[in-house]
């Protein structure tokens, strides 16, 4: 079991640090050119020359690029019309059109950001070539932004994931065993034999607590390495302020972990109850979608994700280098969480049935 | 200091388990609880370990309230679940370790009381528990259940799918342990165990039908009792079934147990009914009755 319990989360920890991420690439690109003029054919060469697009074919017609998106083959075209050419230098100005299938309405928004950058700088090219010619005006100024990312500049997605990949698996795991542990007790028979001896409560809960603590602790340290040698994440903050959060953090998990085991009779019971509340918190914790746009009574439940202030935790001290004041506020709230958690599966566990 | 049990009951929903029990087992007795499964042995046995709370009633385990005492009681009693519930991945030692240092003692303060019992599974003492056999288990948790010498035994069921061989050697057990001052609750489904203990209970439907010694319970049979048997024994029990003066037919081992409603019975009637019957080979002879007919006969 030890080796499962420490191999498995590895794997997911290499497997969804590559596998979740924003970026998109290998974008199927096809297009209806009915201008066949050099500037339509630059344009076309800039989407080929991108990382992002892998050219696929020329449309003989908007229909056929249609089909082809209907049926899935390709995930963008641009659609330029006659006389593309022609109309740009006589108005200095013209319209093609971009199909993007937006089934997935976050790949889309992407595509889109990607496709218009291209058309954008494209259209600067060909500005500064038609200003050459007529020579007349003069270049107008133009202000560009130039963004700056701070504490991920390279907006790197590993940096940003493994750190909420790795609380991911630490609270997966931690909850799982101490939820089934008790429970696989009731199931064959040693805890009817346990209560009648005359064994403290709180000793046998500590008992039957404290090795999974241990092993939380222990997967944090492996997550670390790992995140620190194979994903190269920085970590700027201190590492014994991570471990500190960390061992109150996995208290309220524990005692989460205890409270199920309380309520239910089997090990289905408590993995499946286990399983609701952990894509509950792991879909409300800000890890994948960010809690800012979230409806604002999601807003108020994530105050009540355990998860989301781990995640946001780790990210502070391993990417912006927190310290205990800036963490401070959130911390409070997990060690308050940990006493209400484990004074209810404390007083919920009964030694009689 | 025994075991006292008054006006118990205890319904679980809507079925009754225990209705109105009574029952007083003294101090270093050997009692047996005799009756079916589902009878509601289960359910005194947890009452009385201080598992379960009784609706009405009052129960005192060597002097101590079930309610208002449980702690004492949890360690004065030994218990062994009628389900093997030890520590299945722990070896035969460690398991013995463990209940030790539960109950605040070590192993070789109180070995002298279970030596008889532990060195017959010492040879496999870092086998792992889960990986015994029947008997070696039943053994161990005995072990366990008297490391901390403890004044009142409940055993439920302990010999509930052990062979024929290791349930003898553990009724000896039970014996040297009564000789030692412990009182021993035991409940068995099995009613030819019940001729060994000092008394027994009989137990059905959640309702004690009758406390004695055995030989006294045997003696309430009411009738004369008769073994008979033939060549088949399927057409054996119709026949009797359908006789006039039939009591009651019961099938027992080779033989049928057979009670006839008349005062004075003639066994040549019979024999001539059951060859009319087309039977052969018929043998009918007189016998004693036993628990399990004595059972059979208040249950009815």
């Amino acid at each position: 079991m030890l080796p499962i319990i420490f191999i498995l989360p590895v794997l997911q920890l290499v497997i969804l640090s590559n596998a979740a991420t924003y970026e998109i690439k290998n974008i199927t690109f096809g297009y209806v050119d009915a201008d066949n003029s050099s500037t339509s054919g630059g344009l076309i060469e800039r989407f080929e020359s991108s990382m992002y697009f892998n050219v696929s074919e020329k449309f003989s017609s908007q229909k056929d690029a249609y089909t082809a998106m209907q049926d899935g083959s390709v995930d963008v075209y641009i659609s330029i019309p006659t006389n593309f050419e022609r109309d740009l230098q006589e108005n200095q100005h013209n319209e093609i059109g971009v199909f993007i299938d937006a089934i997935d309405g976050s790949a889309a928004g992407v595509i889109n950001v990607y496709a218009n950058q291209i058309i954008r700088n494209y259209n600067k090219h060909i500005a500064t070539d038609l200003i050459q010619v007529s020579d007349s005006v003069q270049q107008p100024s133009s202000i560009e932004s130039i963004p700056l990312f701070w504490y991920n500049e390279t907006l790197n997605y590993k940096t940003f994931m493994v750190p909420g990949i790795l609380v991911l698996l630490v609270t997966m795991i931690t909850l799982f065993l101490s939820g089934m542990n008790i429970v696989r007790e009731k199931e064959i028979g040693t805890l009817e034999q346990i209560n009648v001896t005359p064994i403290k409560k709180y000793q046998f809960i500590i008992g039957k607590l404290f090795p999974f603590w241990v092993l939380g602790m222990g997967l944090l340290t492996v997550g670390l390495i790992l995140a620190k040698f194979i994903f190269n994440v920085p970590i700027l903050g201190n590492l014994l302020l991570l471990y500190g959060y960390t061992s109150v953090y996995i208290l309220v998990i524990l005692g989460m972990g205890l409270f199920i085991s309380n309520f239910t009779d089997t090990q289905q019971q408590a993995m499946f109850i286990a399983w609701f509340f952990i894509v509950i918190f792991i879909l409300m914790s800000g890890l994948f979608t960010p809690i800012e746009s979230m409806p604002k009574w999601a807003q108020i439940l994530t105050e009540f994700n355990p998860i989301k202030y781990f995640v946001e935790i780790i990210r502070m001290v391993m990417l912006k280098g927190s310290g205990f004041t800036d963490i401070f506020p959130l911390a409070i709230k997990t060690l308050a969480y940990a006493i209400v958690m484990n004074g209810l599966a404390v007083w919920s566990y009964k030694k009689t049935t | 200091m025994g075991i006292l049990v008054k006006n118990i009951s205890k319904s679980y929903d809507k079925v009754t388990a225990l209705s109105n029990i009574s029952l007083d087992v003294k101090p270093g007795e050997l009692f047996g609880l005799i009756g079916p499964d589902g009878a509601g042995k289960t359910t005194l046995f947890r009452i009385l370990t201080t598992l379960l709370i009784a609706d009405k009633g009052q129960a005192t385990v060597a002097g101590f309230d079930v309610l208002s005492d449980y702690k004492s009681i949890r360690n004065s009693v030994g218990y062994m679940p009628g389900r093997f519930s030890l520590y299945q991945d722990l070896t035969v030692e460690e398991n013995l370790n463990f209940f030790a240092t539960i109950f605040g003692t070590t192993i070789a303060e109180n070995y002298d009381l279970i030596k008889d019992i532990y060195v017959q599974i010492e040879p496999f003492k870092n086998r792992r528990a889960g990986k015994l056999s029947g008997g070696m288990k039943q053994k161990l948790a005995l072990s366990c259940a008297l490391i901390h010498k403890p004044k009142v035994l409940f055993l439920d069921e302990p010999t509930t799918g052990v062979d024929p061989v290791s349930r003898k050697e553990f009724w000896e057990m039970l014996k040297r342990l009564r000789q030692k001052g412990i009182t021993i609750l035991v409940s068995t489904p099995y009613m030819d165990e019940a001729a060994l203990c000092d008394r027994i209970a009989l137990i059905q439907g959640g309702k004690i039908l009758e406390i004695d010694i055995p030989k006294a319970i045997v003696g309430h049979f009411p009738k004369p009792l008769y073994n008979i048997s033939a060549s088949n024994m399927y057409s054996l029990i119709t026949s009797l079934t359908h006789y006039e003066h039939t009591y009651s037919v019961f099938p027992f081992g080779e033989f049928v147990h057979y009670t006839d409603k008349r005062e004075a019975m003639n066994v040549e009637e019979i024999k001539s009914y059951l060859v009319q019957q087309g039977l052969t080979n018929i043998h009918i002879e007189r016998t004693q009755p036993t628990i399990e007919d004595t059972f059979m006969e208040l249950a009815k």
